[in-house]
């Protein structure tokens, strides 16, 4: 099994398979950098009209190659009638959202179940053909490379390739027209008409992937990839790489895993292994991540507790509570009988003192305290300038002569 | 074309029966979710309550309803909490989140359904997209007046008795909090000011959106699932600006499109002279949609047509004044 699978993976197991692979790769890499904008775009959902749209152009475009052509399986047929329902697809939303009352995702709904109702309706007509060639029809609605001619890899292999080109040589107008369409427009660009290009891109990359993924799960392609790689940058060049990384790796991978299993619809492995790249990103990614976050919460709750402890030591011996007294202990604070040791007792009048600056500058500068959001949770040096810091210990020390008493004696302001 | 009275009885009706309940159970619902901008929550509990239904069914060895139910309801909460967690954390649009959750959860529904064998014995991926209507049989019915029977009523289909209760679950949850989810819906602040929580009241609905998916799922597939819970809702709101009278017509467009396109699909090619039948649950939600299309164009108040005669009754008044 394990070898199997290294032997595709390698590009060793015959020239079909090998245009397979790296057609899927290709499609999931046009996905990716599709995805990205349609993403930033707010239009990831658009994609699932779309793709259930295409059913009525696919079994249409099957009827007309049959009466034209005796068979009905040739995949330009099937593009282009999916690529013109697809199309009445995207125009029904936008016109239900700005012509009557329903909201987009409304519209989204009523175009997806009835499009692809009325798919469904024409599959059942085929079925009852009694031309014989309507076998593989269903491969259309999750996905089959095992049934994949080499004719129809080399083709997607390339229109992906194409897609691809396109959508990184627009890259710059893409991302303003995502991130600030009035600033595009004020620079003169035509925005309707990029706006108009993604779309038709996306439109594309649904079209070509119907084969390998499957219309049902298709908008996986532009949504997980795009939706993974945002968990790892805030930027879009490296958005747009990380995405494009990951759908053509989880395409590559699920068609490899779907030539070993021939009975299970490629769709779902592709989508299966996407996922599990989407969970690492989700779990491991530096900033974002769960782990990531769990941890800085962590450590913000620790830096906490050890500040709290440290003030209420200064106020005499405590009795501290689990947590703080380890904390305090390893640090060397205090020893093993709870007394504070020489170092220690530094340590908390240097955070005493801190305390006491941070006070004063609440009281004295109320609001850059409250905009300060390291108010009370670093040491005061390492966020004021010196200064400001000398003017604020000669204020305490002018209060100390007027027997002043601080209010506030720990970080009471909850940032979150 | 001659049917025998027993015939219609015992395939057709129980069809019908079936279209028309899960028409209700999907489409009261819907209306609150169509009022909510949130429409497509119906479109992903439709796709993942599959591995939850996959899961029980494997489970429990069973087709029985509660534990596929139970898989359902499950795999409809851990995705609502995947969603929550994906759209903080990553930052996205909640459309986005939903679309990595709801895929990923049908891939895995498709994976262990084929991997298991659990597909043939009664649960296949086709199935799961567009139902078996016309499988959905009803022995023991010869006369009308047999519906009354008891010996009837014990062969009833478990589809039918599936789907009566929870339609009726669901029309006693709608009519019992009819204020809650009214207010909640149109001024979720206000609702939280008066006392109830707005958030409780959405995640109920959530819970009996699921809840309408899994009866409806099996009897007639997601896709009619996702145009019942959205077309007779969107097709009311084109009529009336009236929470209680949208209810009540989303309930009269769910059976008309539910009877209407279960007799085209299942006569239609007969009285065109063919020898077979289309696809029902198919055919259901084609009509749901024309309907839909024809009140978007043609409803008085809302319609674009009604809009237009309007505009230009108001745009002639001046001249003739």
């Amino acid at each position: 099994m394990l070898h199997d699978l290294f032997e595709i993976l390698s590009f060793q197991s015959g020239y079909n398979t090998n245009v397979v692979l790296l057609g899927s790769g290709l499609l999931g890499t046009a996905g990716g950098v599709v995805g990205v904008f349609s993403l930033l775009r707010k239009r990831a959902l658009i994609s699932d009209a779309i793709s259930h749209a295409t059913l009525p152009g696919i079994t249409l475009g099957f009827l007309v190659a049959l009466a034209l052509t005796g068979t009905g399986k040739s995949l330009p047929f099937l593009m282009i009638g999916s690529t013109l329902s697809g199309i009445l697809g995207v125009l029904l939303v936008q016109w239900i959202k700005d012509n009557t009352r329903l909201p987009e995702d409304s519209a989204i709904g009523t175009v997806l179940s009835s499009f692809f109702g009325l798919g469904v309706v024409l599959m059942s007509y085929i079925q009852n053909l009694k031309s014989g060639s309507q076998a593989g029809l269903e491969s259309y609605l999750l996905g089959s490379t095992a049934s994949m001619l080499q004719s129809e890899a080399e083709m997607i292999a390339f229109s992906a390739l194409a897609i691809t080109i396109l959508a990184i040589l627009f890259m710059k107008e893409f991302g303003l027209v995502c991130f600030d369409p009035e600033y595009a427009a004020s620079r003169g660009w035509a925005v309707s008409k990029i706006d108009l290009l993604m779309m038709a891109l996306l439109l594309a990359v649904v079209v070509i992937g119907l084969k390998t993924v499957g219309l049902i799960l298709i908008i996986a392609l532009v949504i997980i990839p795009p939706v993974a790689a945002r968990f790892w940058t805030d930027r879009l060049g490296l958005m747009v790489s990380i995405s494009a990384f990951t759908g053509g790796l989880s395409c590559y991978l699920g068609a490899a895993l779907s030539a070993l299993t021939p009975d299970l619809p490629s769709g779902a492995t592709i989508v299966l292994t996407a996922t599990s790249i989407f969970t690492l990103s989700l779990l491991f990614a530096p900033k974002r991540g769960i782990v990531a976050v769990a941890l800085r919460q962590l450590s913000f709750r620790l830096k906490i507790t050890r500040r709290r402890a440290l003030l209420s030591l200064d106020k005499g011996p405590a009795s501290l509570t689990l947590l703080p007294s380890l904390l305090l202990r390893r640090e060397g604070v205090i020893n093993s009988s709870g007394e504070l040791t020489s170092q220690g007792k530094k340590v908390v009048s240097l955070m005493a003192h801190d305390q006491a600056l941070w006070n004063q500058y609440l009281s004295d500068y109320p609001e850059e305290a409250f905009a300060q959001n390291k108010w009370s949770l670093v040491m005061i040096t390492d966020v004021l300038s010196f200064d400001l810091i000398k003017e604020l210990e000669n204020s305490i020390s002018g209060q100390n002569l007027s027997a002043g008493q601080n209010l506030v004696s720990g970080p009471l302001k909850d940032i979150s | 074309m001659d049917l025998p009275l027993a015939d219609f009885l015992q395939i057709d009706f129980p069809a019908l029966l079936v279209a028309c309940l899960a028409g209700l159970c999907c489409g009261l619902p819907g209306n609150f979710l169509v009022l909510r901008k949130q429409s497509l929550i119906g479109d992903a509990m439709s796709h993942v309550v599959l591995p939850g239904i996959v899961v029980g069914y494997l489970l429990s060895g069973t087709l029985d309803t509660i534990p596929m139910l139970l898989g359902a309801l499950g795999a409809a909460l851990i995705s609502a909490l995947l969603i929550e967690l994906i759209r903080r954390l990553g930052n996205v649009e909640p459309g986005a989140a939903m679309g990595v959750v709801f895929t990923s959860m049908f891939a895995l529904g498709v994976l262990i359904l084929e991997q298991t064998g659990a597909s043939g014995v009664h649960l296949d991926v086709e199935h799961a997209l567009y139902g078996n209507l016309e499988s959905t049989l009803w022995f023991g019915l010869n006369n009308w007046s047999d519906i009354l029977s008891t010996d009837a009523f014990e062969q009833m289909p478990g589809s039918i008795r599936r789907l009566g209760l929870v339609t009726l679950a669901v029309f006693f949850v709608i009519v019992i909090f009819f204020k809650e989810l009214k207010l909640s819906t149109f001024d979720p602040a206000m609702a939280t000011s008066l006392g109830f929580n707005a958030k409780y009241i959405s995640i109920g609905l959530i819970i009996v959106t699921a809840t309408s998916a899994v009866a409806a799922f099996d009897a007639v597939g997601s896709i009619l699932v996702i145009a019942m819970f959205i077309c007779p809702a969107a097709t009311a709101r084109m009529w009336t600006d009236r929470l209680s009278s949208q209810l009540l017509l989303s309930a009269v467009f769910a059976l008309l499109s539910g009877s209407l396109g279960y007799l085209v699909a299942a006569f239609g090619p007969f009285l065109l002279g063919a020898d077979y039948a289309l696809n029902a649950a198919g055919m259901i939600a084609v009509i749901a949609c024309v309907l839909q299309g024809i009140s978007m164009v043609f409803a008085p108040n809302h319609g674009t047509f009604g809009r237009f005669l309007k505009q230009r009754k108001a745009m002639q008044l001046p001249t003739s004044v």
